[in-house]
């Protein structure tokens, strides 16, 4: 074989089973030894498309027709439309941002049709001057943007089953995405109302027909809550709570109200249904953890994943979203050897609080069965605990805010399985 | 005079954008037909009284097709049994074994069901088939009567078993 540039000699393998240095992402070199795929194309000869104009302008764009099988998954559960969740395919996407129209879904019963000149926000209960704000008026405070994630305290629950799921990443950690928020600060809202002194929560509540509630803490409110109102630098989306929902870095996503109409300040949570029925975590002798708002540490190598074909040995990028709601990510280590050696992935820059993380390693497959996974670290030092160490602390069944390690088997004949550590 | 003009025009700019004043205030009559919340302590409980007799009748004719006789599930939700379960290896987590408080019961039922309907039944209902299904398996007797007296008082079997993870930082 020709001596290849770039990326030869052993030094570049720093941990077992061909994981390599993960600065060789940045240089040129690696991609070199990628093995060639499908079967050359009749460059030469002009394609139809270029032999006759194209199509003309459109309002609003849409993907190619070639994309359309990139869609969200969901199954709704027989005489329950409106009750469930759609995910976002984070296997078929790239970056870290989530199209408006991939954007995971979470329904308690449906969602509203809101005429935006019809919604107000009412802000009540131990406030020195109850409030009301229309969308008009809303639209005139100052605004702030910022990149997060929200994520479903239920997501990657498959995790907590005794058999690992065969699906995708998608399937397993799609009620996960992350866009650009735009929206007025919460505490300039609650500052003009006027909050109580003993005020300790805020109960909040959506407009749509199950009137979503859920408790969140003053503390949080007056920290960096917004009310968004734009997504991707478009209106909010009706299937993301348009006009406007509760955004809550870090949080649960339930607790992110959608269609938001109500905020009432409180001197104690209210244990809405959301807040015990589901949410809480069973504990081994019966007890349950309420109010675990803080979405953990977290990360999913979406690339290779169940359902992608390896074609034979060689070099492959290995590709993923790491997370935290403390934060930011500061770490993830990949392991192709089942877990034995562990090599640190290139972050991609800049790594943002409460947002998505990219992370990239390249990896010289030789063709043997291999177990790879991905192991973060945010910058408050926690780190994903063993699925085995996560599932002890919890009673049977138990699968709300699964944040442990995850891993992918590649075969020899290059399919991919879900396998547990 | 000139320069203490422009500090003043300063400080004026400063105070706007940071507070825009631009709610409406609310009314006391709006807020009480606003606000759905019951608190664990009551407040927020509407006028009205239900017994589990009358509850039983709102059942049948409204959630049974959903939840199944006597809250037993399927297609839907279970809502009733369980109680004792959650310690063991197969707990069974409904509204009667698992929540803490009857308030929460009443509020879900007042906000969100029946699914195809939510908020269409008058609060007297609510109280009745709220008595109805925790007088399935005995958590109020089967001639109780709840109002907004005694709904708050109802002791349910997991009263105490939520242990609070948030942990604030003040
Ligand atoms: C058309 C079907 C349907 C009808 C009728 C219906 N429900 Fe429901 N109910 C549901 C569904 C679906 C859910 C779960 C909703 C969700 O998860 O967001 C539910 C959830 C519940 C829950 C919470 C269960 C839990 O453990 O979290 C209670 C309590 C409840 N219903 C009570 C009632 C009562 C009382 C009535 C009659 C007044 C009723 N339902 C009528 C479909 C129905």
């Amino acid at each position: 074989m020709k001596k290849r540039e770039g990326f030869v000699g052993s030094d570049v393998f720093v941990a077992g089973n061909g994981l390599m240095d993960r600065r060789l992402l940045l240089g040129g070199g690696v991609a070199a030894g990628i093995a060639a795929g499908a079967a050359g194309l009749a460059l030469g000869q002009s394609p139809d498309w270029m032999k006759t104009p194209g199509r003309g302008f459109s309002g609003y764009g849409m993907p190619s027709k070639w994309q359309e099988k990139v869609q969200r998954p969901f199954s709704p559960a027989p005489g329950r439309p409106g009750t469930g969740s759609s995910r976002t395919p984070l296997h078929l996407l790239e970056g870290t941002i989530t199209p408006n129209g991939l954007h995971f879904e979470r329904h308690h019963n449906g969602i509203p049709d809101i005429d935006p000149a019809r919604h107000e926000l009412a802000i009540h209960g131990m406030v020195k001057r109850p409030l009301a704000f229309s969308m008009e008026n809303l639209m005139r405070y100052p605004m702030e943007t910022h990149i997060r994630f929200i994520e479903c305290p239920g997501n990657s629950g498959g995790y907590a089953s005794v058999q690992p799921a065969q699906t995708t990443a998608g399937g397993i950690n799609g009620l996960l995405s992350c866009s650009e928020w735009t929206g007025v600060r919460l505490s300039t809202l609650l500052d003009e109302a006027g909050v109580q002194p003993g005020a300790k929560w805020v109960v909040a509540e959506g407009a749509d027909a199950a009137a979503m509630s859920r408790s969140v803490p003053l503390e949080k409110c007056l920290d960096d809550a917004v009310i968004a109102l734009y997504q991707n630098g478009e209106a909010i989306r009706p299937e993301q709570g348009y006009p406007m929902r509760l955004l809550l870095p870090g949080f649960e996503g339930n607790m992110c109200v959608k269609w938001l109409r109500r905020l009432k300040v409180t001197d104690a949570p209210v244990d809405a249904r959301d807040e015990t029925s589901h949410y809480t975590e069973l504990m081994p002798g019966g007890k349950a953890r309420q109010y675990m708002f803080l979405q953990a540490v977290k990360s999913a190598i979406v690339k290779p994943s169940f359902g992608m074909a390896m074609r034979g040995p060689g070099l492959y990028e290995i590709s993923g979203l790491a997370w935290t709601g403390a934060g930011k990510v500061s770490k993830v280590e990949i392991t192709a050897d089942g877990g034995r050696t562990w090599a640190p992935a290139a972050l991609g820059e800049p790594v943002l609080s409460k947002a998505l993380t990219r992370f990239r390693l390249a990896w010289k497959w030789d063709g043997r069965p291999s177990v790879l996974a991905s192991r973060a670290t945010d910058e408050t030092g926690e780190t994903q605990p063993t699925r085995a160490a996560w599932v002890a602390q919890y009673a049977t069944g138990q699968f709300y805010h699964f944040n442990g390690i995850q891993s992918w088997a590649v075969a020899a004949d290059g399919t991919v399985s879900n396998v547990y550590l | 005079m000139y320069i203490c003009r422009i500090l003043l025009l300063c400080l004026a700019l400063n105070v706007s954008a940071a507070a825009q004043n631009l709610g409406r205030a609310l009314a006391p009559d709006e807020i009480a037909k606003l606000d759905l919340t019951i608190s664990p302590d009551g407040t927020g409980l509407p006028p009205g009284s239900g017994s589990v007799a009358a509850g039983a009748e709102v059942y049948s004719k409204k959630c049974q097709g959903c939840h199944g006789a006597d809250g037993a599930g399927k297609p839907q939700d279970r809502l009733t049994g369980g109680i004792g379960t959650l310690a063991s290896d197969k707990p069974i987590k409904t509204a009667v074994s698992f929540w803490p408080r009857a308030t929460t019961v009443f509020d879900y039922i007042r906000r969100a069901m029946p699914l195809q309907a939510p908020q269409s039944l008058k609060d007297d209902d609510v109280y009745a088939v709220t008595a109805y299904l925790l007088s399935i398996d005995g958590v109020v007797p089967k001639d109780a009567v709840l109002d907004a007296k005694s709904l708050p008082k109802v002791k349910m079997p997991n009263r105490d078993g939520f242990v609070n993870y948030w942990k604030p930082k003040k």
